[in-house]
């Protein structure tokens, strides 16, 4: 049994990543001339908890900021300071820095120190602005004494020591045998907390003088990243100093032991062994008449609290916790009731026997848990199994004769109904709220728009919408392309907006919404809109097949081009188009699609739809010959069984089909993927009407089969890309079917006609076909 | 029977140290995520240790220690702070509050069972 701190930090990072982005949403919301006491607070808490949990897993780079930072923040929260939009600027850029730390941590990414050192100073130059207006009220009972400890002090600490105003306390630090450059980093990470004076004493070691109003303990914690704490002599410049043992046993007597600090250090100091903790009163007393109230010396001396940490050996700074907590790991699992030593020593053998409780996780978190993606994955996939297993179950028992297994075919039915709850159920984990995505734009959208000197309001509706995670994440780089376009080209400056009629400041909106099977998600801006007839002209000169005829939705998706975008055209016209392709590519390998609504003047808007779920198609079985496909039910637009006379056949077009006034390409499956077929005439077979990307056409197939739920399994992990291929299912029956790419289907059909020829390519094709049989 | 403690911070990651230590040295531990949820649990079961961080949203430490000091209940359970906050101020809130004692964060989890058991045996 081991206590091993490195099992929190996951939870850590995830807590202080949220934390962070709490944050930053209340920051960017807060009303700087009359911020909410609430939001303060809260925003004042999440650094006070990041700070907390940094400190007890030993991130002290973030420790130190959050200390900064949650100083600062006390001071603006009890009205000492006014809230500055300086102070909301600080802190969003030391949000970044915790983030970029906190990744530094986690991921091991690269942390730009200097950003770091940046911050450090705003934030430490926006505290003394607010120190000098009000000065730093706290209630202290330290007498500052000039009482010189054995150190020979420089000029410059004996400047400090002059000016210690009330309220501050005067350290002597003594540093162990460590660099002038580690003395200077400390001295420099020091300067955060108050006035530091370095000098030499006698023997040769380094001595800061710090005069601060932090505790003994913040200065135990910034050192310790840089020297080991238990080297670390740390003496309170008062009369009372050095602390007397006596004094100290009085104040705190469930300790008695007292032991002599390091004789290294060459300053005298009698300290305790407990430190960091203290009660009130001494356990078991008699004092039932009060209950537990205090007594007497409830309240110790400061001098001998903050002496108290003095070469405390099982110190309260982290620096060491993974040292304390293997320790612990041997030690903690029987202790015997016996007057407890700290002595590291002691503690292995405190460990006499192992409790059974010992086994129990103590993961239990009181709202929810958390679990690593894969064993959710894991369980995903073990339920498409059982959906499967469960499907071809039910076809098996169709053929039993109802009469006599009535009782096996209700139970069965009952299992249907079961494991479609449980899928269901399963899938849902894997969903997240939209705003994962959402929250991060805010920042982003206000530092553009400053930018740009733009005024933008941003808007987000729906973001409760939920989507699979692993589509959240993929989803975040092309919106972050469509919001920066937007904001970048799409809404005006104010001086054109205010030409244009408009109200100084744009709005952007981004929502989200269920829509069938789908989720929908829009980039909506009110700016200048697409210019058909720049794109048109723009189309030409690219070489790209245009015609006036096209209609509006056509012409704008001309955006989507590769290369269709350069700057000066984008710019000027409409704005939209820098890397435009690579947003629809990625859209399009989620399965899903793009369409563009614009109005010149008026603004644009463009509409993402997306599966719910990437696990999971609702698809339409077909077959062709003796072969069963799958295709996507939310790219069926209509099934139908032509008539000879809808059928037309165009010169270089091949064969067409008539549907309500629209002439649709047929595309042959068995043609495309060359498979026997007895069925060759559409009027003998189905057309399943498709449409992807605002382009329709008919899919020639044998028959329908059904329509069905089905698991995705990807082909790519064992076998090539095959054109026209998304995946591949497992049926009902056990047998294998391959999922329709329809996006592909169409193209494909565009590009040659598979009814009268192109043999040369649906030969090609059917050898990839073949070689992964 | 193992002693039961009662964890409030509305740190998980810290609950789940506290938590997670205090089991592994044979105690059971009820964990709360605030003041309020942890008044709620001390109400449902009577437990023999309370341990509580003071800046907590909905109703913060020093409030959840003077709300459980009015239940009879909770009269002479001992209460401990868990606190970052050492100042003599804090401290002096603290014991109005009814606290028995404190201990700065951050703390490592063998100082933490030795000011447990120190308070209520092992």
């Amino acid at each position: 049994m081991t206590i091993d701190m490195s099992q929190f930090y996951e939870v850590f990072f995830d807590e202080a990543e949220e934390l962070l982005a709490e944050a930053e949403r209340l920051l960017l919301g807060i009303n700087i001339a009359n911020p909410d006491n609430e939001e303060l607070n809260a925003i004042f808490r999440a650094a006070h908890s990041i700070k907390g949990g940094a400190a007890t897993f030993g991130f002290m780079d973030m420790t130190e900021i959050t200390h900064v930072l949650e100083n600062l923040l006390d001071k603006i929260r009890k009205n000492e300071m006014a809230l500055t939009a300086e102070h909301v600027d600080a802190f969003l850029a030391a949000k970044d820095v915790l983030k970029m730390e906190l990744d530094g941590h986690r991921l091991a990414t690269e942390v730009d120190q200097e950003q770091v050192a940046d911050v450090k100073m705003m934030l430490k130059q926006l505290s003394e602005a607010g120190a000098v207006a009000t000065p730093v009220a706290t209630d202290s009972t330290v007498s500052v004494s000039a009482t010189p400890p054995p150190v020979e002090f420089s000029a410059v600490a004996e400047i400090a020591q002059n000016e210690i105003p009330d309220g501050t306390s005067c350290f002597n630090i003594v540093m162990p045998d460590i660099t002038e450059k580690d003395v200077e980093n400390l001295q420099e990470e020091l300067g955060l907390l108050g006035l530091v004076a370095l000098s030499k004493q006698s023997d040769g070691h380094f001595v800061i003088t710090l005069t601060t109003d932090s505790s003994q303990a913040d200065i135990v914690s910034i050192c310790s990243f840089i020297v080991d704490p238990d080297d670390l002599v740390i003496t309170l410049k008062t009369d009372a100093s050095p602390v007397k043992a006596p004094q100290v046993a009085e104040i705190k007597p469930v300790v008695a032991e007292t032991v002599e600090s390091k004789a290294d250090t060459g300053t005298k100091v009698l300290v305790q062994e407990e430190v960091g903790y203290g009660l009130f009163e001494e356990e078991g007393k008699e004092k039932q008449e009060e209950g537990y109230g205090f007594f007497a010396p409830f309240q110790p001396h400061p001098d001998a609290v903050k002496a108290n940490l003095i070469g405390d050996d099982t110190a309260l700074t982290l620096a060491n916790s993974g040292t304390t907590s293997a320790q612990l790991a041997a030690s903690t699992a029987k202790v015997e009731a016996t007057p407890v030593s700290t002595a590291s020593q002691d503690a292995d053998r405190r460990n006499a026997g192992r409790r059974e409780s010992d086994k129990v996780p103590a993961s239990a978190e009181a709202s929810s848990i958390r679990v690593g993606v894969e064993k959710v994955d894991q369980l995903i996939n073990l339920v498409g199994e059982l959906v499967i297993t469960q499907a071809m179950i039910e076809q098996r028992i169709s053929m039993l004769d109802p009469v006599h297994n009535e009782a096996l075919i209700n139970s069965v039915g009952q299992l249907t109904r079961n494991t479609r709850d449980l899928q269901e159920s399963v899938m849902s984990i894997r969903m997240m709220p939209m705003d994962f995505v959402f929250s991060r734009f805010p920042r982003m959208v206000r530092d553009l728009a400053a930018k740009l000197n733009k005024k933008v309001d941003f808007v987000t509706v729906g973001a409760a919408t939920e989507l699979d995670k692993g589509l959240i994440e993929r989803i975040v780089d092309p919106l972050t392309h469509l919001v920066r376009n937007s904001v970048d080209h799409g809404i005006e400056i104010p001086e054109n907006r205010r030409k244009a009629g408009k109200s100084d400041s744009g709005t952007l909106t981004l929502s989200a919404a269920h829509k069938g099977g789908s989720i929908v998600i829009e980039v909506t801006d009110d700016g200048a809109g697409l210019n058909r007839d720049k794109i048109l002209a723009k189309a030409q000169s690219n070489g790209l097949p245009v015609s006036e005829n096209m209609t509006d939705s056509e012409v704008f998706s001309l955006i989507f081009a590769p290369g269709f975008s350069t700057a000066e055209v984008v710019t000027d016209v409409s704005g939209r188009g820098v890397g435009m392709d690579v947003v629809k590519r990625n859209i399009t390998a989620m399965g899903g699609s793009v369409d563009i609504r614009s109005a010149l003047g008026f603004g644009t808007t463009i509409s993402i739809s997306l599966p719910l779920t990437l696990a999971i198609l609702d698809g339409m079985s077909v077959s062709l010959g003796q072969s069963v496909y799958v295709i996507p039910l939310n790219l069926i637009v209509e099934t139908l069984q032509p008539r000879a006379e809808d059928i037309k056949t165009v010169t270089g077009e091949g064969r067409m089909v008539h549907v309500r006034g629209e002439y649709l390409p047929i595309i042959a499956l068995h043609s495309l993927f060359n498979h026997a077929t007895d069925i060759t005439d559409p009027t003998q077979g189905v057309l399943v009407l498709l449409e992807s990307d605002g382009k329709k056409s008919a899919l020639f197939v044998d028959r329908l089969v059904g329509q069905q739920q089905v698991v995705i399994k990807s082909l790519e992990t064992n076998f090539k890309r095959i054109p026209g291929v998304s995946g591949a299912t497992i049926m009902g029956d056990g047998s294998v079917a391959l999922i329709l790419d329809v996006a592909a289907l169409i193209q494909m059909g565009q590009s040659t006609n598979y009814i009268t020829g192109a043999a040369s390519f649906s030969n090609q094709n059917n050898q990839h076909m073949q070689s992964n049989a | 029977m193992a002693k039961t403690i009662l964890a409030v911070d509305d740190s998980g990651s810290l609950r789940q140290m506290v938590a997670f230590s205090l089991k592994a040295a044979g105690y059971d531990v009820v964990q709360a995520v605030d003041g309020q949820d942890g008044l709620n649990k001390a109400k449902e079961k009577t437990v023999d240790l309370v341990l509580t961080d003071q800046n907590m949203p909905i109703m913060d430490g020093l409030t959840l220690i003077k709300n459980l000091r009015e239940l009879g209940s909770y009269q002479k359970v001992p209460i401990l702070m868990l606190t970052t906050e050492s100042s003599d101020e804090m401290k002096a809130k603290g014991k109005a509050a009814g606290a028995n004692g404190w201990l700065v964060k951050p703390f490592d989890p063998k100082r933490l069972i030795e000011v447990v058991q120190k308070v209520i045996g092992s």
